[in-house]
């Protein structure tokens, strides 16, 4: 059975993003916007995508600024609006396209849909529906982790809404009672489908739950990549030194309706409006042109790039073949002869 | 060989495996320095350390949960219930996490999640209750429930080494009720296979977990009246053992199907649903279930009493068969 890459290093404490890890950060806010931009009004509109269409438009930073941090031998549990998280450890876009697709080259050969991949080599855990189950399941890794000693961690993504759940607030106990090296990212994107955070909980801001629980709490502008990676980076840093979890809230907003066909008539328009003016992308390349750590040219040949890798992508995922119906009752079990190391066509 | 309980032979596949194995590790409420509330993990935080027994704040979901996390990381936790009741807590993450992550995306979750099941100790609705179809109607689980101490070691052993979610359920009332000689070597009991526990010539009883004793002493009864029950033992419920079932059936071809668990969706259903499809040409009467009636297991012992199927039921039921 495959298992977590071995880490490469024994500590890996990154630094303040340098020059290249800023460009790499506006890359894949980027691709992140545009490849899921592909999906909602391209593949979706045209009826190719299977299922709902769920995105992190508005949002990406947050996925960004954490999940750039981690280094192999780390463990990630995205939600449905991470996309970033699966690109940023290498899962090709193709593959990711294919599950859209519901494709037999996707990472779930078309048992599961849209965003729920995973690929425990890259130490990537698949979400499911259940929103929040994921969080616990980020305590037994970094169980493991910590037992393991080589100053690695486990990041989880949750939302507002889901921070109602039992599953976080067990997570989140459990955590800081075995001091685990797990960090804690919720983004408060300001629905929970349809639902406003005063009918989700009662305190002023999330954060506060972290100190509730025995870890440090903060809550940050989501929607400022550059403030989402030095909040992350302290909690990070204190996960892989043994000193526990923590709670970063990162305030944000969910530019899209919950899913594709979802117009989201609950949110006011200038709520809507405001947050538009704060985008997480178009902020973030000021600075970088303004601090000139990318010029002009270099963007437009990124966004060039960009463009190039989806386009590819897509051609390769719709050149795959679907499952055939009865590879649905293959590989329920795991056993001595996997089904799932055995080529599909 | 050395003669031990049914919860004694569980200890010791446990502690067998964690001594083979430094993958296997133990979460749960209360099992370190208490050694649990039935005293199956006794004795094994100051043999294997604080890492391998982690007692847990009470939170079944984040118990399951983290043993899915942890064997994902290439870890083999075993987690214990403190009473299989309290499974409900963790449900989520057995039947939508646990049970579907080989299925949808290839990783293995080898866990087991253990605990004590059953009725017939005054327990009442919270700590009595035969809960193992939840689990059976999930695709991805294995279910397993020992009848004996030999296979209590044997399939607690089976289910550690096995690279998928089982469901173990002991029977609390044969903790400490029944004993037998174990081998001292390693060996298991394979998961999905069931066991003739008596030869008989007329009428096969299916069944599993404590009420094997209960077949077993219908069965001495039903001698006297020149009456030849079989017994069947399933001890795996999820996959079972169609095979073995379907050959007695047709080697008898009157059949009870006798369950502690309540009747309506119960195992009795499953069984007489294949042997309808797969043998009906060779059955000489009607399917009979001798089951607990559609309750909550109740407290007081006349309750439980009238609630519990008994050797006594399952006599009069073959009676009624042997008419035939």
């Amino acid at each position: 059975m495959a298992t977590v890459r071995a880490p490469k290093t024994v500590q890996n404490v990154t630094a303040t993003p340098d020059r290249a890890t800023l460009a790499r950060m506006l890359y894949f806010l980027k691709l992140t916007r545009e490849a899921e931009w592909r999906i909602e009004q391209v593949l979706y509109r045209q009826g190719k995508i299977v299922g709902g269409v769920y995105t992190s438009r508005g949002q990406e930073a947050i996925t960004v600024g954490t999940a750039i941090q981690l280094v192999d031998g780390d463990v990630v549990t995205p939600t449905h609006r991470d996309f970033a998280a699966h690109v940023i450890r290498g899962t090709p876009l193709q593959k990711i396209f294919c599950n859209w697709l519901g494709r037999a080259d996707a990472p779930t050969r078309g048992r599961d849909g849209g965003p729920h991949i995973g690929d425990i080599s890259r130490g990537i855990i698949a979400p499911i529906s259940p929103v929040g189950a994921w969080c616990p399941v980020a305590c037994g890794a970094a169980m493991a982790l910590q037992r393991a000693g080589q100053g690695r961690i486990a990041l989880t993504y949750f939302g507002e809404g889901t921070s109602a759940r039992g599953d976080v607030h067990e997570a989140m106990n459990l955590a800081a009672v075995r001091k685990l090296p797990v960090v804690f990212v919720c983004n408060n994107n300001g629905f929970a489908y349809s639902t406003p955070p005063e009918k989700e909980y009662a305190v002023k801001s999330l954060a506060v739950r972290g100190p509730a629980y025995g870890m440090p709490g903060a809550s940050v502008d989501g929607n400022n990549v550059l403030v989402v990676y030095a909040a992350v980076e302290k909690a990070i840093a204190r996960a892989r030194a043994g000193k526990g979890p923590s709670l970063i809230e990162c305030r944000t907003f969910r530019m899209t309706g919950h899913s594709a066909h979802d117009a989201a008539e609950y949110v006011p328009e200038d709520l809507r409006k405001a947050w538009a003016k704060k985008d997480p992308i178009e902020r973030f390349q000021k600075i970088l042109l303004r601090e000139e750590i990318l010029t002009k040219p270099q963007l437009e040949e990124m966004d060039r790039r960009i463009q190039k890798e989806i386009d590819d992508a897509v051609a390769l995922a719709e050149a795959s073949p679907f499952a055939a119906g009865a590879t649905a009752v293959e590989g329920v079990y795991c056993g001595a002869e996997c089904w799932w190391e055995k080529p599909l066509n | 060989m050395p003669t031990l309980t049914y919860l004694d032979a569980i200890r010791q596949g446990i502690w067998e495996e964690m001594e083979r194995d430094p993958s296997v590790f133990l979460l749960g409420e209360d099992i370190g320095a208490f050694g649990g509330a039935f005293k199956v993990t006794a004795g094994m935080l100051e043999k294997f350390g604080e890492d391998r027994v982690i007692d847990t704040p009470i939170s079944e979901s984040a118990i399951v949960g983290a043993a899915v996390g942890a064997a994902l990381m290439g870890m083999r936790p075993v987690v214990e219930m403190q009473f299989m009741d309290f499974i409900a807590c963790g449900f989520d993450q057995i039947v939508n996490m646990a049970a579907k992550i080989h299925y949808r995306w290839g990783p293995a979750v080898p866990i087991v999640i253990r605990g004590p099941s059953g009725a017939g100790v005054h327990g009442g609705p919270f700590h009595s209750q035969s809960n193992e179809m939840w689990f059976v109607h999930t695709p991805g689980l294995k279910v397993v429930m020992p009848a004996t101490a030999y296979d209590a070691k044997g399939l607690i052993k089976a289910a550690i080494r096995d690279e998928n979610p089982v469901i173990f359920y002991e029977h609390k009332f044969l903790y400490r009720r029944i004993k037998e000689e174990i081998p001292s070597e390693d060996y298991v009991v394979p998961l999905g296979k069931a066991a003739v526990r008596r030869e008989g010539r007329d009428i096969t009883v299916i069944t599993y977990g404590a009420m094997v004793w209960t077949a077993l002493e219908a069965a001495q009864e039903l001698e006297k009246e020149g009456i030849s029950l079989e017994v069947v033992d399933l001890r795996s419920l999820l996959p079972y053992d169609e095979e073995l079932v379907l050959a007695s059936v047709r080697k008898c071809s009157k059949v009870i199907l006798l369950h502690e668990d309540t009747r309506t969706g119960g195992m009795a259903g499953e069984l007489a649903a294949l042997i309808a499809e797969k043998a009906f040409d060779d059955l000489d009467g009607p399917l009979l279930r001798v089951t607990a009636p559609d309750t909550p297991v109740p407290f007081s012992p006349p309750l439980e009493e009238y609630f519990l199927p008994t050797a006594q039921k399952v006599i009069g039921a073959a009676r009624k068969l042997a008419a035939y």
